[in-house]
C-alpha cells in the first residue's frame, strides 16, 4: 500500500472540508468542516511519518489534535454565547465587523 | 487484505466527510463526523500509529464529539435559509473545492519525493507505541508539550468566560425554551 494513496485521500478530505466551509452557513457546521480539514492534515502527517519511518510526525499529529480541541472549545463557547444573546446562528448575518 | 482495510477506511472517511456537509440537521452532521473520525482511526492503525489511533477514538470521537452533541442539542436544529446571500454560492463552492483537490493531487502525484511511492521503510517493533510517543513528547518535544497544556488551560478558561451567563442579559427569557432564539 503506497503512502501516496493516503496523501491523496487526505487531499480529498481537505478539499471536502474546504468546500463545506464555503457552502454551509451555520457556524456549528463550519466548525465541523474545520475539524475535517484538521483531520485531513493529521492523516497526511501520520502518512509522512510512516513514509520516513520516523515517529515525530505522529507527535505532531497529537499536538494538532490538542489545537483542534482548543479551537472546538472556544468555537462552541462562541456559538453558545451567540445563542444566549439570541443572535442569528448564520455567518452571513454576523456582519457587524465588515465595515 | 490491507487493500480491503484501506478502502473500507477510505470509504468510511470520505462518506462521513460528505455526509457532514450534505446533511441539513447539524445533529446528524456531528454523528457523521464521528463515523469519519473512527474510520480515520482505522487508517492510522494501518500506518502503524497505534497511539494516535487510540487517542483519536478516545479523545476525539469520545470527548470532543460529546461536546459537539451537547451544543447541537442545546442550540437545536437551525435550518439554513434557502435564499443565497452570495449569488451562485451553491454552485461555486463545490467547484472551488474540486479545484483545490485537483491542484493538491497534481502536486502530490508530480512530487519528487520518491519515498511516497513505496510502502515506507520497515519499522521496528514498537513504532508508534505509547512508549515511543511518550519518550518523544517528554524528551525531544517537551517545550511543545508544555505549550500545548498551557493552550488547553487558556482555551478552557476562555470557554468558561465566553459561555458564562451574563448578569443582566438584554430581555431575559427562560433559556432553553424553543422561542428563545430570535430570527
Amino acid at each position: 500500500m503506497d503512502v501516496t494513496w493516503y496523501i491523496v485521500l487526505s487531499a480529498l478530505l481537505f478539499a471536502i472540508g474546504a468546500g463545506g466551509v464555503l457552502i454551509r452557513r451555520s457556524p456549528l457546521v463550519i466548525l465541523l468542516c474545520l475539524e475535517l480539514m484538521l483531520n485531513a492534515g493529521n492523516l497526511a502527517l501520520v502518512a509522512f511519518s510512516r513514509a520516513h519511518g520516523n515517529a515525530e510526525g505522529q507527535v505532531f499529529a497529537l499536538i494538532v489534535m490538542v489545537v483542534a480541541a482548543c479551537e472546538v472549545v472556544v468555537g462552541l463557547g462562541l456559538i453558545v454565547a451567540m445563542f444566549r444573546r439570541r443572535l442569528p446562528l448564520d455567518v452571513d448575518e454576523m456582519r457587524g465587523l465588515r465595515g | 487484505m490491507i487493500y480491503v482495510a484501506f478502502f473500507a477506511g477510505a470509504i468510511g472517511a470520505v462518506g462521513g466527510a460528505v455526509a457532514v456537509i450534505a446533511l441539513r440537521n447539524p445533529f446528524y452532521s456531528v454523528l457523521a463526523l464521528v463515523v469519519h473520525l473512527v474510520s480515520l482511526a482505522g487508517l492510522f492503525l494501518l500506518l502503524y500509529a497505534q497511539f494516535v489511533a487510540a487517542a483519536q477514538v478516545v479523545v476525539y470521537a469520545g470527548a470532543v464529539m460529546v461536546l459537539y452533541v451537547f451544543v447541537a442539542a442545546y442550540v437545536g436544529a437551525v435550518e439554513e435559509p434557502i435564499w443565497e446571500p452570495i449569488p451562485g454560492q451553491r454552485f461555486l463552492a463545490p467547484l472551488l473545492g474540486l479545484a483545490l483537490f485537483v491542484e493538491l493531487s497534481i502536486a502530490i502525484l508530480g512530487t519528487g519525493l520518491s519515498a511516497l511511492d513505496t510502502e515506507g521503510p520497515t519499522v521496528e517493533l514498537g513504532f508508534g507505541s505509547p512508549a515511543q510517543i511518550g519518550e518523544l513528547l517528554l524528551e525531544r518535544f517537551l517545550v511543545v508539550f508544555e505549550a500545548a497544556s498551557m493552550l488547553l488551560l487558556v482555551a478552557a478558561v476562555g470557554a468558561v468566560v465566553l459561555a458564562a451567563r451574563r448578569a443582566a442579559p438584554p430581555a431575559p427569557s427562560p433559556p432553553g425554551s424553543p422561542d428563545s432564539r430570535g430570527s
